[in-house]
C-alpha cells in the first residue's frame, strides 16, 4: 500500500507546511542497470493490466554532424523499416495485432520508441525492439520512399504553418554555434539529401545498449522486469563506438540582441514572441532552474499570472500571453515569452508594454499569495500525475537523456517547494538581459490582399 | 520470413480494464442520473458533465452565441469576477475545462478530496450563475474574433468549412460553431444569457465521475452542482441527410502543401451496422500503418505524412469522412490513389486476414483506453450519449469479435459511395480541376 501512504501523506498538505513527498512517490520507482550498460527504471501502477514499454537513446537532433540536418528523426522513421528477422512495417503489425498502439519521436536531446500493451505482451515487445536497436536493415528504396514522407512532414508542419516557420528562423537566431539552432526536422535542402549512408552512420554511432534507457510504467514488477530485460536486451553487447560524452559546440558569449521579422501573407493574427537563453537542469544543480521553473508559472501560467494580470486585464493591449521554460535539456535551454495584440495594438506597442511588465516585475517582486496558489498547485500536481504513469515515465526518459539522474528527478518537487521569492526575481534578472535574446514579429504581408474565394461552386 | 508472427499467440483479453459492475448508476434525490467509477487510491475526482445540443442550439442570426457563452463561464460568476475566480479555482489546484461542439457542451472537472467541497461550490457558480460582464465578453469576443480570422487563412481549417457549408447548407452543422466575424460582433449581453438558459438545462445533462468519491457523496455533489440550472430549454434541430456527388472542389489558397478533405454520408450510431462499419474504417482508413490507405498513400509511395478516414455521426446526421496532405505537385496522384481503394473496398470487401488483424487490434486496444480517472469518466459520459447501458463495456468487443466477412461486404456496399465521393482540396494543386456539384 506504498501509494495509499503516499496519499495520506498529499492529503495533509497546506499551504504552510510542504510535506517531504519526493520520498513516498518514489517509492514506486526502481532503478537498475544491465551488465551491458543498460540502464532500466520501472514505474508500477497495478491499477489496470497495461504496461508502457519504452526505449530511449541518448541520441537527438543536436547529436547530428552539421550538413545533415534531421537525420535522427530520418532514422527514427527508419527504424519502423526491416530488420534481418522483420519485414518492413511488421513492427507496428505485430504491436497492432496484439492489441497495443505504438509510436517513436525524436527531439533535440533524444529519440524515442514507445508502446502501450496489455502487460503480459511486454517480453514481445521487448524482443522486437531489441532486435531493432542493432539489427536495422535498409535499402535503397526505402530511404527514397520515406524521405518523401518526411518531406511530406515537414510540409505539414512547417512549410505550411507560419508560426512554424518564424519559430524555426528564431531558434536559428537564437543559437549562434550550438545546433539547438538547426530545427529537429530538419533543413529542408539538407533533408532532401538524406541518403542511406547518413542513416546508417547516426545509427551506428548511437544506437546500443550502452547509450539506451529502458522504461517500464505499468502493471508488472520489478523483478519481472529485470528478468525480461536481461533475456532480450542482455545479450546485446556494449558498444565501446557509442555513447561518448556529448561533447557539442556551445554558445559564444553573446552580445548582441537580434530581431526577426517574418512576414507571410497566411498570416491573419500577427505576434510577438521573445527568447532569452536560460540555464538548464544538470545533474545535482537544478537551483537555478527550479526558480525559472516557478518564474514560467509566475509570469505567464494561466489568468492569474502577472503578463496576463498586465496586459489583458489592466491595460488590455493583449488577446493573449505566455511564458515557456523547460529545463529538462542537455544543453543551454531558453526562457519564452509571447504576446498576441488585440487588433487596434502594433506589435511595437506590444512589445514595450511586455517590457514596462518584466520590469515592473523585476521592481516589485513576487506575490506572495500567488506563489503560495503556485507551490499549493504544484504539490497538488503531484496527486493528479499519479493517474498517469505514463507521463511518469515520460518525465523520467526525458531527464535522463538530458544528462539527469534518477536522484535529480525524485529532488525535483522538493527543491520547487524550497524555491524563495528572492530567488525567481534574481533568475529573472540573470535571464532577462536582452543581449542574450532574440525578438520575433510575425506579421502578415505590408500590403493586404483580399481574402481568396474559391473558384466556382 | 516472420518468425516473430509466430509468436503471436492466439489473442484474448478476457479481463477487460472495467466490468459493467464497477460502474454504479447513482440517482441522485432531485433526479439526475450519474455513473460513477470509485477509485480510492489517489486523492482526487474527474468529474464529466454533458449538455446535448450544444452550438446547434444558436438562435437564427445569433451564430457563435453559444460558442461565446461557454468561453464566458469561467470569466466570473457570482460574487467574483474573472480574476477572483480563477485566482479561487487556482487557490484550490482544481481544474474546470468548458468546451462547446456541434452536439454538446461539455464541462470537465478535477478537484482534489481534501477540498472537494469549495471546488464544487465554486463550479456551481460557474454553471449556475456566470456574470457575462462587460469586459469580460469585451475580452472573449476579441479573442474568438481573431481566431476566426485565423481560422479564414489555415488550410484545414478552411477545408472543414468549405466542406461542412456544401453538405448542411443553412442547418447549424452547415456553418462554424464559432460565427462569422459580424454574428460575433453583433451578439449582446441578453443574447449569451438567453444562450446560457436555453443550452444548459437540465432535461439534457449527462454525468459520469471517476475516482475518489462515494455513490452518496457525488448524488449530492450533483444536486448541489446543477439543481438550479433551468429544467428546459431551447428544442433540438432536424435531423439532416448528408447529400455529396463524386468530384473535386479546389479552394485556392498559396500554400505548398494542399490540404484535402473528403468524404459523404456515413452511419448513425445506433445502426445495426455501425459495428461492421467501424471495422471496415479500421482497415480501410484508421488509425495504424496497416490500413490500407496509409499503406497505399504513405507507406508505398511517401505522397504524404499521414491519411485517415473515420466515421462522424453525430446527433443529426452523419458523415464518413477522410484527411490527407501532399505536396502541390502531388495530391492529385494522392487523391487518385485513395478513389481506388474506395471503390476496391465498395466492390471487394476485405480479405480474413485484414479482419482477424482489425479484431486483434481492437479489441485489445479497447481496455487500454480506461487509463487514469479523466478517460474514464469520459468514456462513462459519452457512452450515455450514446443511449448506451453500463454492460457495453462487457460486451463492445463481443460486438466487434462477431463481425463477420460478409457483414463487412454488405456494409461496405451501402456506405462506400464512389459515386458520392468529394474532395475538397485547400492550397494550389496541379492538375486538379475543380469539378460542378458538392
Amino acid at each position: 500500500m506504498k501509494r495509499l501512504a503516499a496519499a495520506l501523506t498529499l492529503a495533509a498538505v497546506t499551504l504552510t507546511t510542504p510535506p517531504a513527498l519526493a520520498e513516498e512517490t518514489s517509492n514506486q520507482v526502481t532503478d537498475f542497470t544491465l551488465d551491458n550498460g543498460m540502464e532500466v527504471v520501472v514505474i508500477e501502477d497495478h491499477r489496470a493490466p497495461v504496461v508502457v514499454h519504452m526505449v530511449w537513446y541518448r541520441a537527438g537532433s543536436a547529436d547530428e554532424t552539421a550538413g545533415t540536418s534531421g537525420v535522427a528523426h530520418f532514422l527514427e522513421h527508419l527504424l519502423f523499416k526491416g530488420t534481418e528477422t522483420m519485414e518492413p512495417g511488421e513492427f507496428s503489425k505485430v504491436v497492432a495485432q496484439n492489441g497495443g498502439t505504438d509510436n517513436a519521436f525524436t527531439s533535440f536531446d533524444q529519440t524515442a520508441y514507445f508502446q502501450r500493451i496489455a502487460s503480459d505482451r511486454l517480453g514481445l515487445m521487448m524482443q522486437m525492439e531489441a532486435d531493432r536497436m542493432v539489427n536495422l536493415q535498409l535499402d535503397e528504396q526505402d530511404i527514397l520512399t520515406e524521405r518523401d514522407v518526411i518531406i511530406e512532414e515537414r510540409n505539414m508542419r512547417v512549410e505550411n504553418d507560419p508560426s512554424a516557420l518564424m519559430r524555426e528562423q528564431m531558434g536559428a537566431a537564437l543559437y549562434q554555434n550550438h545546433r539547438y539552432g538547426v530545427p529537429i526536422i530538419g533543413w529542408r535542402h539538407e533533408m532532401e539529401a538524406l541518403d542511406l549512408e547518413a542513416a546508417t552512420s547516426f545509427y551506428e554511432r548511437h544506437y546500443a545498449p550502452n547509450n539506451a534507457i529502458l522504461i517500464v510504467a505499468g502493471d508488472i514488477t520489478p523483478e519481472e522486469v529485470r528478468a525480461l530485460a536481461e533475456e532480450h536486451y542482455g545479450p546485446i553487447a556494449a558498444n565501446p563506438e557509442v555513447g561518448a560524452p556529448r561533447l557539442r559546440p556551445q554558445e559564444p558569449p553573446q552580445l548582441a540582441e537580434r530581431r526577426v521579422v517574418y512576414r507571410d501573407p497566411r498570416v491573419a493574427q500577427p505576434y510577438l514572441l521573445r527568447r532569452y537563453l536560460a540555464p538548464e537542469r544538470d545533474p545535482g544543480d537544478q537551483r537555478t532552474a527550479a526558480a525559472l521553473t516557478l518564474l514560467d508559472q509566475v509570469l505567464g501560467s494561466g489568468q492569474t499570472s502577472v503578463l496576463n494580470r498586465e496586459l489583458q486585464f489592466d491595460s488590455q493591449v493583449a488577446l493573449h500571453t505566455a511564458s515557456y521554460y523547460d529545463g529538462t535539456s542537455y544543453d543551454e535551454s531558453s526562457f519564452t515569452l509571447v504576446v498576441v495584440p488585440v487588433a487596434d495594438v502594433s506589435l511595437e506597442e506590444a512589445e514595450a508594454a511586455l517590457d514596462a511588465a518584466l520590469h515592473r516585475f523585476l521592481e516589485e517582486g513576487v506575490d506572495a499569495d500567488q506563489l503560495a496558489r503556485i507551490k499549493f498547485q504544484l504539490n497538488a500536481d503531484l496527486v493528479y500525475q499519479q493517474d498517469s504513469t505514463q507521463s511518469l515515465a515520460r518525465r523520467y526518459g526525458n531527464a535522463l537523456t538530458s544528462g539527469l539522474t534518477i536522484e535529480d528527478v525524485q529532488d525535483w518537487p522538493e527543491l520547487l517547494q524550497s524555491i524563495t521569492a528572492e530567488e525567481i526575481v534574481e533568475a529573472a534578472a540573470r535571464v532577462f538581459d536582452r543581449k542574450q535574446s532574440v525578438t520575433g514579429y510575425l506579421m502578415a504581408e505590408e500590403t493586404a490582399d483580399a481574402p481568396q474565394h474559391e473558384v466556382s461552386q | 520470413m516472420k518468425p516473430l508472427l509466430a509468436a503471436v499467440f492466439s489473442l484474448f483479453f478476457a479481463a477487460p480494464a472495467l466490468a459493467a459492475t464497477d460502474i454504479q448508476t447513482v440517482e441522485t434525490p432531485m433526479g439526475f442520473t450519474a455513473w460513477l467509477v470509485e477509485e480510492p487510491s489517489i486523492p482526487f475526482t474527474s468529474l464529466e458533465i454533458r449538455f446535448r445540443g450544444g452550438t446547434s442550439l444558436d438562435a437564427p442570426d445569433k451564430r457563435g452565441a453559444t460558442n461565446l457563452m461557454v468561453g464566458l463561464l469561467e470569466e466570473g460568476a457570482g460574487d467574483l469576477d474573472a480574476r477572483g475566480f480563477a485566482e479561487a479555482r487556482d487557490g484550490l489546484a482544481a481544474s474546470f475545462r468548458y468546451d462547446s461542439g456541434p452536439d454538446s457542451i461539455s464541462v470537465s472537472a478535477r478537484f482534489l478530496t481534501e477540498n472537494r467541497d469549495e471546488a464544487a461550490a465554486l463550479l456551481r457558480e460557474s454553471l449556475v450563475n456566470p456574470r457575462f460582464d462587460e469586459d469580460a465578453i469585451e475580452r472573449v469576443r476579441a479573442q474568438v474574433l481573431s481566431g476566426i480570422r485565423s481560422d479564414a487563412r489555415d488550410p484545414d481549417a478552411i477545408a472543414n468549412a468549405r466542406f461542412d457549408a456544401m453538405v448542411f447548407g443553412d442547418h447549424p452543422y452547415g456553418s462554424r460553431p464559432e460565427g462569422t466575424e459580424e454574428s460575433v460582433t453583433a451578439l449582446t449581453r441578453d443574447d449569451l444569457v438567453a444562450a446560457h438558459q436555453a443550452g444548459m438545462t437540465r432535461d439534457k445533462v449527462y454525468i459520469a465521475a471517476a475516482g475518489d468519491i462515494s455513490a452518496e457523496a457525488l448524488a449530492t455533489l450533483i444536486d448541489e452542482l446543477l439543481g438550479d440550472l433551468p429544467a428546459t430549454g431551447a428544442p433540438l434541430p432536424a435531423d439532416i441527410a448528408a447529400e455529396t456527388t463524386a468530384g473535386v472542389t479546389v479552394v485556392p489558397f498559396e500554400t505548398p502543401q494542399s490540404v484535402a478533405m473528403f468524404g459523404h454520408a456515413g452511419i448513425a450510431r445506433d445502426d445495426p451496422d455501425f459495428f461492421p462499419a467501424y471495422v471496415l474504417n479500421q482497415i480501410l482508413g484508421g488509425g495504424g500503418f496497416e490500413a490500407r490507405l496509409m499503406t497505399e498513400v504513405r507507406e508505398k509511395r511517401g505522397l504524404t505524412y499521414g491519411v485517415y478516414s473515420y466515421l462522424v455521426p453525430m446527433d443529426h446526421s452523419a458523415l464518413y469522412l477522410g484527411r490527407v496532405a501532399s505536396a502541390n505537385d502531388r495530391i492529385g496522384e494522392a487523391i487518385s490513389v485513395i478513389r481506388d481503394e474506395w471503390r476496391k473496398m465498395a466492390e471487394e470487401g476485405v480479405t480474413e486476414a485484414e479482419l482477424e488483424q482489425a479484431k486483434t487490434y481492437l479489441t485489445g486496444a479497447y481496455p487500454l483506453r480506461f487509463d487514469g480517472n479523466g478517460p474514464i469518466a469520459r468514456i462513462l459520459v459519452g457512452m450515455q450519449m450514446d443511449g448506451l447501458t453500463p454492460d457495453y463495456v462487457t460486451t463492445r468487443n463481443a460486438e466487434i469479435e462477431a463481425v463477420s466477412r460478409d457483414d463487412i461486404a454488405r456494409v461496405a456496399a451501402r456506405l462506400l459511395q464512389p459515386e458520392a465521393l468529394r474532395f475538397v482540396v485547400v492550397g494550389q494543386p496541379e492538375g486538379l480541376e475543380d469539378s460542378p456539384g458538392q
